[in-house]
């Protein structure tokens, strides 16, 4: 019987244990929960797609009527060489961002979620930078990297005085050094919150079992963070896909098309070559990209509901 | 138990439904334009009728200019004609943002523009209106700029811009100390150039200061070489699009210059990293990091404003040299010839009504073009002439006023006379010139293809 008080509380009890009505009831209730949203999301999202969609099928300049011309627009997209060159930059940008900050905001989740000193205070720190705009940080980095201005001339450090955003190369590595540098942050909380999950019977018997810190982060630690590498793989890859306003106040498509990828080529035909057709068409391009991506980190992931990473707990 | 559950569920209630209210309040704001600093002084009120009534105008930011139309703006509200609310953007987005409101319908009544490809873009879209009935009406106003100044708002015969603020030709600025500590002159010719890239340096300092990153910066360098080699008629064939306009040899010839003007080291270490929109070029110069740079007559007002003792005692100007063997007239001139005001067609016409009153009575006082004049820049009325004689920045002002006066040909920027599409491929591919990442002949036969698009 005592091992059953912590369970039986009265008034909190008959709170929770209410008999749910008739399923059709309880169906309407979540459906009319679900509206607003679903309303944002069809208003937001899914006709502007529609919209894009049959834009792609026009040649729009942004200012005349709209004309109808099947797939001229297509035709023109899918035999640029600039459209595969901005392909190629966007997975490029997806792998090396992923490569970057997975492992380093692994480390970090994991060091936030633990119990050193100076913890706290450390944590607020590496969040900080995911309470600035992308547009903000990247008009401070920009007067930071100017190779006459900036921090190499406040510094005196002749070493970082490189053409940080002039030179194709360089462009690109400093571009996915400061989205590293934005985003780091926002995954680092979610692998903490990951990392706090993990019952502490499991290191207490790898403790009793002799293993150490560094066997016990590979045998435990990643492989209960499965879903949560998942999700923030998943955030990471189909955000960088889709990235645009840090990228563009930097370097607008960077030197000589250096950092032109698919968002920022979508930009320029649309809103600069004022061909809202060609705009339209790689607009279509980045969501079926987007979905595809979704998908397939998905299914990699093996999503097994029957399956559960606690057994034998 | 229970009391502690329900006043926690009530502040959390409470939070989501304040944070939803602030949602619905924020959403019912009005979707304009953001208003930086513009909306405090424009906000003041206008003397007399409520009868007049208002429009709305978007300008460049950026001093001298952005403080003397919101003066020029502020004393037509206090004559009662109507009132104008002027809103200023930055350049380069203001490029993008105008044509986005224009193509929404959401234009401001007057719009600020260069004329060329892109006010023919909106004429034949339909957005803006046809001045020249209210021109011939007006022909006071009309007389009082220089006629040189009308043609690049001309579409087919009629006008559907006005001319408004000062010209700009480009020029080259010298950084005075920088030569007489070399022992050097400015350079007549591009042999001159090239040596006198050596020279600067040997000796540490930048030959030239260029904002590579906004692209039509080195477009400059392009519009003068072409005119020195080739003469006026080069572009002018691209202009007419006529097939495989871009193959002309003096196209190559300036290309090949350019390309070796940067192999030799010739422009600002990290050129293509610099942006034209922050004046960080500009600050190059007269910081003695580079001796001389191409810029628009604009730039002097600019230094001006931000380091008036370096303008008073450190600069010079000149001409673009000549090219040995060019066909071009040495006198020949690129840049702005002026900027314009456009009045859209879907403004209300009691916003039209207030906007040419604006035309008429705000936009060429004598107050204006003094206050121009102080800032050194050019107007473009002609009385202006006799004023430049008596301002503290004379040499320049004269000097440009002289060069758009006596200027067989006032080439206009390219980016702005043609179509947008050919324009961004333009710069695209400027970019990759001066970058060295293509040949001239990569780029002749690149802008080729965009010829007529």
């Amino acid at each position: 019987m005592t091992a059953l008080a912590p369970l039986a509380q009265p008034g909190t009890q008959t709170e929770a244990l209410e008999p749910v009505p008739s399923a059709g009831g309880a169906k309407n209730r979540l459906g009319i929960l679900v509206l607003p949203a679903l309303l944002m999301f069809l208003a937001f999202a899914f006709i502007p797609l529609i919209g894009v969609l049959l834009l792609s099928f026009t040649d729009w300049d942004g200012l005349s009527a709209i004309n109808f011309v099947g797939l001229q627009s297509w035709q023109q997209v899918l035999t640029d060489p600039e459209t595969y060159h901005s392909l190629w930059l966007t997975f490029a940008l997806m792998i090396c961002t992923w490569v970057v900050q997975t492992p380093i905001s692994l480390l970090l989740g994991t060091f936030v979620a633990g119990q050193q000193r100076y913890r706290a205070f450390l944590a607020v720190l590496f969040f900080l930078p995911l309470l600035m705009s992308s547009a903000a940080i990247a008009i401070v980095y920009k007067s930071l990297l100017d190779p006459n201005f900036g921090l190499s001339a406040g510094l005196h450090l002749p070493f970082l005085a490189q053409d940080w955003l002039g030179n194709p190369t360089l462009a690109f590595i400093t571009v996915v050094f400061v989205i590293a540098w934005q985003f780091i942050p926002f995954h680092t909380l979610l692998y903490q919150g990951g990392v706090r999950q993990i019952p502490e019977q499991l290191y207490e018997a790898a403790q009793i079992d002799g293993a150490g810190r560094l066997r016990q982060f590979f045998s435990i630690t990643l492989p209960q963070l499965k879903y949560t590498i998942i999700t923030s793989s998943t955030l990471m890859l189909v955000g960088s896909l889709v990235y645009f306003d840090l990228i563009w106040v930097l370097t607008q498509g960077g030197p000589g098309n250096a950092t032109r990828i698919l968002a920022l080529d979508m930009y320029i035909r649309g809103f600069q070559a004022n061909q809202m057709g060609a705009a339209s068409v790689i607009g279509v391009f980045l969501v079926v990209l987007g979905l595809v991506l979704t998908l397939v980190i998905q299914r990699l992931g093996g999503r097994d509901l029957r399956a559960s990473q606690m057994e034998g707990m | 138990m229970t009391t502690s559950r329900s006043s926690r569920r009530t502040f959390l209630g409470l939070a989501a439904g304040s944070a939803l209210g602030a949602f619905g309040l924020a959403a019912c704001g009005t979707s304009g334009p953001a208003q930086p600093g513009g909306a405090a002084a424009s906000g003041s009120a206008p003397a007399g009728g409520g009868a007049a009534g208002n429009a709305t105008m978007w300008a460049l930011s950026g001093q001298p200019n952005q403080g003397i139309r919101q003066n020029s703006v502020d004393a037509f509200n206090k004559l009662g004609k109507g009132t104008i609310k002027v809103t200023f953007f930055q350049n380069d987005p203001y490029k993008a943002k105008i044509r986005t409101a224009v193509g929404a319908g959401q234009a401001p009544t007057l719009i600020y523009g260069w004329g060329g490809g892109i006010l023919k873009s909106y004429a034949d879209a339909g957005q803006v209106d046809d001045l020249t009935s209210w021109l011939s009406e007006n022909s006071a106003f009309k007389d009082k700029v220089l006629p040189s100044t009308w043609k690049a708002a001309t579409i087919d015969g009629k006008f559907y811009a006005v001319p408004a603020q000062n010209t700009q030709p480009i020029v080259i600025y010298y950084n005075k100390t920088l030569f007489d500590k070399a022992g050097a002159q400015p350079p007549a010719t591009w042999d001159d150039v090239m040596k006198l890239v050596e020279t600067f340096n040997s000796q540490g300092v930048a030959p030239f200061s260029l904002g590579g990153q906004s692209k039509w910066t080195s477009m400059m360098w392009l519009e003068y070489l072409f005119d020195r080699i080739g003469g006026p008629e080069v572009f002018d064939a691209i202009y007419a699009n006529k097939p495989d306009a871009w193959s002309d040899p003096a196209v190559i010839s300036s290309c090949q210059k350019v390309q070796e003007l940067v192999k030799a080291n010739g422009f600002i270490k990290g050129f293509s990293s610099i942006a034209a929109d922050t004046n960080a070029d500009q600050a190059l110069l007269f910081t003695g990091k580079a001796a001389m740079m191409l810029h628009g007559a604009w730039a002097y007002g600019s230094m001006k404003s931000t380091n008036a003792k370096f303008v008073a005692s450190g600069l010079a100007f000149g001409n673009f040299p000549t090219v040995p063997g060019g066909k071009g007239d040495p006198k020949n001139i690129v840049g702005n010839p002026t900027n314009y005001f456009s009045i859209s067609s879907k403004a209300t016409d009691e916003e039209k009504t207030v906007a040419k009153a604006y035309f008429t009575d705000g936009l060429f006082t004598d107050a204006v073009t003094d206050a121009f004049i102080q800032s050194g820049q050019v107007p473009i009325t002609k009385t202006a002439e006799s004023k430049l004689a008596s301002s503290p920045d004379a040499p320049f002002l004269q000097f440009v006023f002289n060069m758009a006066k006596g200027a067989p040909n006032f080439q206009q920027s390219w980016d702005q006379a043609l179509s947008p599409a050919q324009a961004e491929k333009l710069l695209n591919n400027i970019d990759q010139l001066f970058l060295l990442k293509i040949t001239p002949e990569q780029f002749a036969s690149a802008m080729n293809s965009t010829i007529g698009t």
